[in-house]
C-alpha cells in the first residue's frame, strides 16, 4: 500500500461531512475536516427547510448534475438515515395549486418527474387531495403529489455523519478558519488557517457561503461569486392544531420560490422560507425581519386550512443559501492547481443531494488524480443515535431510569430531555473533537427546543457543560458567544472576568 | 414501576404547591408534593429582594426567607415530598381516581390519588412570542433566567442591559443589574403606563436613574456572537411600531420581562377548560377545574402579583380537595358564572355557588382613579383610590352576602365613583 493521500475538506456542513464520510470508505485517504465554527453543521445546514426532495423540481436540461444527484440523493438518504440513526420521516409532498394558472405551471413538474425518473409523481384533486392531506386549505384546486419526499433533522444528520466519519478515521478541526489554500508549483500543499498550517495533497472546498473566497485563494474561478439568499422561517409548538400530514408547498413562480408547511421530525410545524437575495458580503446576515415573517405567514395561509396564532410561535429564524451564478453548482477537480476540488455554490437541492454528491466527488478525485477507489475492510457503516426518552413508553422510561438514574432526572421539561441525554451529547461533541456549547446540546437532544425556549433549562445545560469541561459557568458558549460575562463579586471589585 | 397511593397529590413545589400540600396534610389528608427540581421553594428562592409575606406572615421577608418558611411548614405538616420528580402525564381513571406518572431518578412512580392540586407555576414569554426580529446571538435572557444566574450562581449575565417590559419582574431585574455594577440602558415598555407596582418604579428605576421608555418596543436585536445593539421604536395606539421613530441602543444584553403565562399544558391535556383571559384553567370557588377533583392554584391558575395570593389559593385548593376526598366528589351546587363587567380584564374564580364565602382575584384593563369595585347583584362595593392592571384586585365575597339573594350570575365591575 502506498503512502496515504491527505485530504482536507473545508467546511463541516452536510456536504463536507458527507464527503468526509464517503472518503473514509476507501483505502488510502487520510481525511481532515476543517470547520470555522465551534461545532459542525452551524452554517447553511443548520437553518433550512429540511426536505429531502423527490427530484421533480430539477430541470435536467438546465442543471443535469443537480437533477441526477437529487434523485440519487433521495434514494441514498433512505439508507443513510438507517445506517446512521438519523431522525427522518417520508410522508411525501404536495405542491398545492389554487388557480388554473398555477395548475398549468404545476403540470410542468409532472413532466420533469418523467425526465428524471422520479417515481409516483402525479396530479391529485378533490377527495383524493383531502384524503392525502386533511389539513390542506379547502380552496386548493389540486396538487402535484410526489410520494418520495421526506424530511430529516438536518443538524442531527450532520452530527451523525461526522460521528461516523470520525469513527472511521476522519479528524475534525473546529474553530479553525481557512485563510487561504497554499499552492506551490501548481500543486495544492495544504491550508493556511487561523490555527496554523494543515498539510494536504487534496483540498475539497465545501465551505458553503465562503466557498467562493476559498476558491479564489486557490487561484481559480476569479469570477465565481456566491450570493447569500436569505430564507426566513417560523417554528410552531408541537401542540398546535392543523399540522399537515404531508409536506406541503406552494407552486414556485418566477418571483417567489415555494413556501413550505411541514411537520418536522420532532413534531413542530415549520413554515418557510422566504427567498431574498443579499449582497455577496452579507454572509452573516441571518437575522429575521418583520416583512419576511409576514410573507411566510401569508403564503402558508394558502396551503393550510388553519395557520396557528402568533402566540404559538416558539422560534423564528433565518438561514442563508449559497446561491451560485445561474444557480449552477460548481463541482470540479482541477489539474491546476493539482489537488484542488470545488464543491461550491451548493444551493438547493444540496441537502438532498449531499450523499450522492459525496460519492460523485470521490469519483471525480479518483478520475482526476488517478487514485483507485478500493473499499476499506472494516469500515463501519453504523452509528447509533443518543437513546432518547421522548416518544418512549412509561415502561421503557422506567427501565432506562432504573438502569441509569440520570435518565430519571429531567433537565428540559418541555421536550422531556434527561440529564443522561445532555451528558451523552456533551460526550459525543467532545469525541468528534468539537467544542461543547449550549446550542450544540440543544440541536442534538432538543433541550431548550420547547415552548419556553430554554428559560427553564439553559442554565442547567450550561452547568452540566461547565462541570464536564472544568470551565466556569459564565464561559460556557451559547453559540459563538459566552453565556454570561463573569463572576458578580469579582467584577464588582473591579477584577477581570 | 412503583405505585404509591395518596388522598391528594400536589404538582409543583413553589409557594402555592407547598401551601397546598402542607394545608392538605394539616387537614388530615395523606398528601404528596411532587417537584421537578432538587429542592422546594420555586421561583421565590432566587428572589433576594424584600416584599414577600406581608399578608401571610405579617412580615416583610425576602423571597428566599419566604420560601424557607413554607419549606419548614411542609416539613412540619407531614406531607411527603418527591424531588427531581418530573410529571410525565396524568391519567384520569375515574372521577375520584387519578394516576400521576412521575419520572424520577429511581424509575417511574405511579402516584395514585383521589384529588390533584396543580400548582406548576407559570412560564415566561419569550422574545419570539413578543415578535422581536433580528439576530439571535448570546446575551438574550428571560428575566427569570438572568435572575437565577445572578442570585443563585453569582454570575453576571451582561454589562450593558436593555430590559423589555416594566412589570415588577422587569423593574426588579433593572435594580438587580444596577446593584451588581451593570449599566441598565433602558427599560422599554410597550404600554403607555408602567406594568409594575408604583413602589417598584420608584425604588428600582428612579432611585437608580434608569430611563423608562413608555409606549416603546424593542423591534430588533442585532449582534453576531453576542448582542451588540437593539432597535427601539415608538408604538402607536394599536401598539404597532411607528415607522420613522426607530433608534438604536448599544448594549450587550437583552432581558425579556414580557410577562408570564400559566403553565397549563398538562391541564389542557387532561381536558380542563382554559380561560383565554388568564391562560389558566376555568375554576369554581374551591379552585376546582372543569375536571372533577383536579384543582389549580398559584400562577398556574392565574398570574398573581403577590406571592401571598398564591399561598392563599394553595390553601383554598387543599380545602376543596378535602371536601372532594371526603365526599367522593364535591356536592352538587347551583354554580353561578362570575361575569367580567366594566374595566375588568380577568377574574378568578369563574363560578361560585353561594354556599360558602369566596375570594375573587381580578385585574383591570386600564388604570383608573377614584373608582368603585363592585358586585351589584350582591350589593357589594369597595372604594379604591386607584386601580392599575399591575395590581390585582382581591375581593372577598362573604357567605352572608349570598343569603336571601336569588342569582343568575355575578358581575364584577369597576366603575367611576360619582
Amino acid at each position: 500500500m502506498g503512502p496515504l493521500v491527505k485530504v482536507a475538506v473545508v467546511g463541516a456542513g452536510v456536504v463536507g461531512a458527507s464527503i468526509a464520510r464517503v472518503l473514509t470508505m476507501y483505502e488510502g485517504f487520510e481525511v481532515v475536516l476543517v470547520e470555522r465554527e465551534p461545532d459542525v453543521g452551524w452554517g447553511v445546514s443548520k437553518a433550512n427547510t429540511s426536505v429531502i426532495h423527490p427530484g421533480h423540481e430539477e430541470d435536467p436540461r438546465q442543471h443535469p448534475l443537480r437533477a441526477k444527484l437529487c434523485v440519487e440523493g433521495n434514494r441514498l438518504w433512505r439508507r443513510w438515515v438507517r445506517e446512521l440513526d438519523i431522525p427522518a420521516r417520508w410522508p411525501g409532498e404536495l405542491m398545492v395549486f389554487a388557480s388554473p394558472e398555477e395548475e398549468r405551471e404545476a403540470r410542468k413538474y409532472v413532466e420533469l418527474a418523467k425526465l428524471n425518473g422520479v417515481p409516483g409523481v402525479r396530479l391529485v384533486y378533490g377527495r383524493e387531495l383531502l384524503a392525502l392531506e386533511p389539513n390542506v386549505n379547502p380552496q386548493a384546486l389540486g396538487a402535484v403529489y410526489a410520494p418520495t419526499a421526506g424530511t430529516v433533522s438536518p443538524f442531527e444528520a450532520v452530527t451523525a455523519i461526522v460521528e461516523n466519519a470520525v469513527e472511521n478515521g476522519a479528524r475534525l478541526l473546529v474553530e479553525t478558519e481557512v485563510l487561504r489554500v497554499r499552492v506551490e508549483g501548481g500543486e495544492v500543499k495544504g491550508l493556511e488557517t487561523t490555527r496554523g498550517f494543515v498539510e494536504a495533497d487534496i483540498v475539497v472546498n465545501a465551505a458553503g457561503l465562503w466557498a467562493d473566497e476559498v476558491s479564489r485563494s486557490a487561484g481559480v474561478e476569479p469570477e465565481f461569486r456566491i450570493r447569500p439568499r436569505r430564507g426566513e422561517y417560523l417554528l410552531f409548538d408541537e401542540d398546535v392544531r392543523g399540522k399537515p400530514a404531508r409536506i406541503l408547498h406552494t407552486v414556485p413562480t418566477p418571483v417567489t420560490k415555494g413556501v413550505y408547511a411541514l411537520t418536522t421530525v420532532h413534531g413542530n410545524l415549520l413554515l418557510g422560507p422566504t427567498a431574498e437575495d443579499l449582497p455577496p458580503e452579507a454572509k452573516d446576515e441571518t437575522g429575521t425581519t418583520r416583512e419576511g415573517l409576514g410573507r411566510v405567514l401569508s403564503e402558508a395561509a394558502k396551503l393550510l386550512r388553519e395557520v396557528p396564532p402568533p402566540s404559538k410561535v416558539i422560534r423564528t429564524f433565518a438561514g442563508l443559501r449559497p446561491e451560485p451564478p445561474g444557480g449552477e453548482w460548481l463541482v470540479k477537480a482541477y489539474e491546476d492547481p493539482w489537488g484542488f476540488v470545488n464543491v461550491a455554490g451548493i444551493r438547493s437541492p444540496g441537502l438532498t443531494a449531499a450523499p450522492a454528491l459525496a460519492h460523485h466527488v470521490a469519483g471525480l478525485i479518483s478520475e482526476a488524480y488517478g487514485i483507485e477507489l478500493r473499499r476499506k475492510e472494516g469500515w463501519n457503516p453504523r452509528r447509533v443515535g443518543i437513546a432518547r426518552l421522548a416518544g418512549k413508553s412509561l415502561r421503557e422510561i422506567d427501565e432506562m431510569a432504573r438502569a441509569n438514574p440520570d435518565y430519571g432526572e429531567i433537565v428540559c421539561y418541555c421536550k422531556m430531555v434527561s440529564k443522561a441525554e445532555v451528558l451523552e451529547a456533551i460526550e459525543r461533541i467532545r469525541r468528534i473533537g468539537a467544542r461543547p456549547t449550549i446550542d450544540g446540546v440543544k440541536f442534538r437532544v432538543q433541550a431548550g427546543f420547547g415552548r419556553c425556549q430554554g428559560s427553564f433549562c439553559r442554565w442547567r445545560v450550561a452547568l452540566l457543560i461547565a462541570q464536564a469541561t472544568g470551565r466556569p459557568l459564565h464561559e460556557v458558549l451559547v453559540g459563538r458567544g459566552a453565556y454570561a460575562v463573569g463572576d458578580v463579586k469579582v467584577l464588582l471589585r473591579g477584577g477581570a472576568a | 414501576m412503583i405505585e404509591r397511593s395518596f388522598d391528594v397529590a400536589v404538582i409543583g413545589g413553589g409557594p402555592a404547591g407547598m401551601a397546598a400540600a402542607a394545608k392538605a396534610a394539616e387537614l388530615g389528608l395523606s398528601a404528596v408534593l411532587i417537584e421537578s427540581r432538587d429542592l422546594l421553594g420555586g421561583v421565590p428562592l432566587q428572589c433576594i429582594h424584600p416584599g414577600f409575606g406581608l399578608h401571610v406572615f405579617g412580615e416583610d421577608l425576602t423571597g428566599t426567607q419566604f420560601a424557607y418558611r413554607l419549606i419548614e411548614r411542609v416539613e412540619r405538616s407531614g406531607a411527603e415530598v418527591m424531588l427531581r420528580a418530573h410529571v410525565h402525564s396524568v391519567e384520569v381513571e375515574a372521577h375520584d381516581e387519578k394516576v400521576v406518572n412521575v419520572v424520577a431518578p429511581g424509575g417511574v412512580v405511579r402516584v395514585r390519588c383521589r384529588a390533584l392540586i396543580y400548582a406548576a407555576g407559570a412560564r415566561e414569554r419569550t422574545i419570539f412570542e413578543i415578535g422581536v426580529v433580528g439576530d439571535r446571538p448570546a446575551g438574550i435572557f428571560t428575566a427569570g433566567e438572568a435572575q437565577l444566574l445572578m442570585d443563585l450562581y453569582g454570575v453576571l449575565p451582561g454589562r450593558e442591559v436593555v430590559i423589555v417590559g416594566s412589570g415588577d419582574v422587569g423593574l426588579i431585574m433593572a435594580r438587580r443589574f444596577a446593584l451588581e455594577g451593570a449599566r441598565v440602558k433602558a427599560v422599554v415598555e410597550i404600554m403607555p403606563w408602567p406594568g409594575g407596582l408604583m413602589r417598584n418604579v420608584v425604588q428600582c428605576l428612579h432611585d437608580f436613574g434608569i430611563p423608562l421608555l413608555l409606549s416603546h418596543a424593542v423591534v430588533r436585536v442585532a449582534g453576531r456572537g453576542r448582542v451588540e445593539r437593539v432597535v427601539v421604536a415608538r408604538v402607536g395606539e394599536d401598539l404597532r411600531p411607528l415607522p420613522g421613530t426607530e433608534f438604536e441602543i448599544p448594549c450587550d444584553t437583552v432581558v425579556v420581562a414580557a410577562g408570564l403565562r400559566p403553565n397549563a399544558d398538562l391541564l389542557e391535556r387532561m381536558g380542563a377548560a382554559i380561560d383565554p383571559a388568564t391562560g389558566g384553567p376555568v375554576v369554581n370557588e374551591l379552585l376546582e377545574t372543569t375536571v372533577p377533583g383536579v384543582f389549580a392554584a398559584g400562577n398556574a391558575l392565574v398570574v398573581n402579583d403577590l406571592v401571598d395570593y398564591a399561598v392563599e389559593q394553595g390553601e383554598r385548593a387543599a380545602e376543596g380537595a378535602k371536601l372532594f376526598v371526603e365526599g367522593g366528589g364535591l356536592p352538587a351546587a347551583d354554580w353561578k358564572p362570575v361575569a367580567r363587567g366594566r374595566n375588568v380584564r380577568l377574574a378568578v374564580p369563574h363560578y361560585v355557588s353561594g354556599e360558602r364565602g369566596a375570594v375573587v382575584y381580578a385585574r383591570v384593563e386600564r388604570p383608573e382613579r377614584n373608582v368603585l369595585i363592585r358586585v351589584p347583584e350582591l350589593g357589594l362595593r369597595r372604594f379604591a383610590v386607584a386601580v392599575r392592571p399591575a395590581e390585582m384586585v382581591r375581593l372577598e365575597l362573604p357567605r352572608s352576602a349570598f343569603e336571601g339573594v336569588e342569582l343568575e350570575r355575578l358581575t364584577l365591575e369597576v366603575v367611576p365613583r360619582e
